[in-house]
């Protein structure tokens, strides 16, 4: 049996768990950097790069990794990957669909009644012995309201099904109608226009940047609630926090913002935004799956064998050949 | 005409219910420890209430014939002066199941996911500097209902649509389910990774989630309370947090409202909220509306809606 120990991997992944480290290292040459400071010595002569759906692969990366054969992110999301090099080159990315899709999907439930209910202003409330001398004030109902979701993928479903239970009545738009029983509308406003919940499931990238914008959040509309669990780069941050400072909606659920972890201070003491360190997949129960796929996509390529969750360009790449 | 039938309101209402009542009746405000002025107690033929009208009030009004109250509870209503005086309360029982079974979710996923510590985690401004840690997941795991009544069916489809298996604990078993059903709650808190508490509050519910119980729900499993504080030994529930043998508590209730024990504030595995199970403006409304609809019943001579049945007993018994 041939031997991975010769084999170069670079990871600049900062959440796989150390026992997944450890296995990793068992098998082949890690080494870790920064992203930013990746010696010269491991860049040329990596074959393999582990990495994370915020650290991704940038092309001045990939242009320094002559020897790079597969890419592995420990994510779902690969926007920050320049895919357009990576298929260039016929390197193929690997990514972690479904093993995050409960997680997400509930974290994207929790915030949406955290928010309408005011439930982390009603834990502070009480934490701040202020519920001895006041009442809290009423809030926001949740079941029975109506979500609109954008982006009808695995996460967006997963979504739609558990606000099923809640009585919701489900509205979405996507890039063209698709196989399912919810109510299509056709573009992102008319959406917005329709919901109480607008709830942002869309994978990222170039085209997706800022879809969320100043029309949306004004058609969304002063009793309309955000929710964010995809990437903070779909929505218009400034115009998502003077919407928020106008009351031209009513509040706002998010996980994700455009320069994590930088979040703007202006919103720590708003009572109408529930702010959460992009912690969607971060389950012990997730994260160990995810690490396990990541591992069999490596073991995988290195045995000849096919990869085990490649994103659709890289399968359409492979079946092109 | 309704507009000369005096109503003695003694609760804050939303404002659309509040708009109802004003111009559908003759409209006093009061707050339920009041003496109210001997003119219009001599006139009031409807308490209107949102929970508390104790004997003390009633026995001012001579010409009361009926209690309507926004409340499911009515423990602070003057049952035996009803009941003497066969004047009929209602109460609006089912209005807020949706509410508390969408905070039980909510409680089961911020205990979990601890969703209130990490937005107080970024408000601290402590992101910059470190990530938080993982927490564990809640779909797919095994919820024990305690108490499968209307609001548990209501957490139990919830539940379903999480991939979570469902079990109860009840007295005797529910009718048209099948859950799974354990006669022992200890059984019940031992196969579970979240017991949620729901039944009704009485005698014999009290202090039933021991420290038995919690033991058995063990290092890794949430108790959520949304019932009554009673029910939990909050004692022993603050023991078993401090010595990491329970992995963790959402509370909306508390044994002493609105005080909460500072050992519990100190805490990360903990939430604590101020018992606002039902407190949205659109089911005060509904249940201000559905208490407005048992009133304009009644003085319509048409059959009440959600009478309680003491005094509907007492009013069935031949004169």
């Amino acid at each position: 049996m041939t031997t991975t120990k010769d084999i170069d991997v670079l990871t600049i992944c900062q959440l796989l768990r150390p026992a997944e480290e450890r296995w990793i290292a068992s098998r082949y040459r890690l080494t870790r950097a920064d992203k930013d400071a990746v010696p010269d010595e491991i860049a040329s002569k990596a074959r393999a790069l582990i990495t994370s759906g915020l650290d991704g692969a940038p092309g001045a990366l990939l242009d320094r990794m002559p020897n790079l054969e597969i890419i592995t992110v420990n994510s779902v999301g690969y926007d920050l990957v320049d895919l357009k090099k990576a298929l260039a080159r016929h390197i193929p990315v690997t990514h972690t669909p479904d093993v995050l899709t409960d997680d997400v999907a509930d974290l994207a439930i929790g915030l949406m009644i955290m928010t309408s209910r005011r439930l982390g202003v009603a834990d502070r409330f009480v934490r701040a012995g202020r519920w001895t001398r006041e009442k809290f004030p009423v809030a926001g109902k949740v079941s029975g309201k109506k979500l609109g979701i954008l982006g009808l993928g695995r996460i967006g479903r997963a979504i739609a099904q558990r606000a099923e239970g809640f009585g919701m009545e489900i509205l979405y738009t996507d890039r063209a109608r698709l196989n399912s029983n919810y109510r299509f509308l056709p573009d992102l406003v008319s959406l917005a226009k329709e919901s109480d919940f607008l709830m942002v499931a869309t994978s990222a990238g170039p085209d997706a940047r800022h879809m969320v914008n100043e029309a949306v959040l004004e058609a969304l509309g002063p009793d309309g609630i955000l929710i964010n669990i995809a990437r903070g780069s779909v929505v218009d941050e400034a115009a998502l926090l003077a919407a928020l400072e106008d009351g031209r909606i009513a509040g706002a659920g998010l996980d994700v913002f455009e320069h994590e972890p930088n979040v703007p201070p202006v919103l720590f003491r708003r009572d109408d935004v529930v702010l959460l360190p992009h912690i969607a997949s971060s389950t012990r129960e997730t994260r160990e799956q995810m690490g396990r796929l990541v591992i069999r996509n490596l073991e995988a390529w290195f045995a000849g064998k096919p990869l085990v969750t490649p994103t659709p360009e890289t399968l359409a790449m492979l079946a092109n050949r | 005409m309704p507009d000369s039938i005096d109503v003695l309101l003694v609760a804050e209402m939303a404002p659309l219910v509040d708009r109802r009542v004003a111009t559908s009746y003759r409209l006093h405000r009061a707050a339920p420890g009041d003496t109210i002025p001997a003119d219009i107690a001599g006139r009031i033929r409807a308490v209107f209430s949102g929970g508390s009208s104790p004997d003390a009030l009633l026995v001012q009004l001579p010409k009361l014939e009926i209690v309507a109250s926004a409340s499911v509870g009515y423990d602070g209503i003057g049952l035996k002066t009803c009941v003497a005086r066969k004047i009929p309360i209602t109460t609006t029982p089912a209005v807020l199941n949706d509410d508390v079974a969408d905070l039980a979710i909510a409680l089961m996923l911020m205990t979990s996911r601890k969703l209130a510590a990490c937005d107080r985690f970024i408000r601290e401004g402590k992101w910059l500097t470190a990530n938080f840690p993982m927490t564990h997941r809640v779909s797919r795991k095994r919820l024990g209902i305690v108490g499968l009544g209307r609001i548990g069916r209501a957490l139990a489809t919830r539940a379903e649509a999480m991939g979570m298996s469902i079990a109860y604990h009840n007295r005797r078993p529910a009718e048209g389910t099948s859950y799974r059903y354990f006669p022992k709650l200890l059984d019940l808190a031992r196969e579970s990774d979240f017991l949620v508490v729901i039944l009704a509050a009485g005698p014999d519910a009290t202090g039933i989630v021991n420290r038995e119980v919690m033991e058995a729900l063990g290092p890794d499993g949430i108790l959520v309370n949304i019932s009554r504080g009673q029910v939990v030994d909050e004692i022993a529930l603050i023991a078993l947090l401090q010595e990491g043998k329970l992995g963790g508590a959402g509370l909306d209730v508390f044994v002493d409202e609105p005080r909460v024990p500072a050992e519990l504030m100190a805490m990360d595995n903990v939430v604590l909220l101020p018992h606002i199970g039902s407190r949205t403006i659109e089911t005060r409304t509904d249940m201000g509306m559905l208490a407005l609809d048992n009133l304009d019943a009644w003085f319509a001579g048409k059959p009440l809606l959600t009478e309680v049945p003491e005094t509907q007993a007492a009013r069935r018994v031949a004169k």
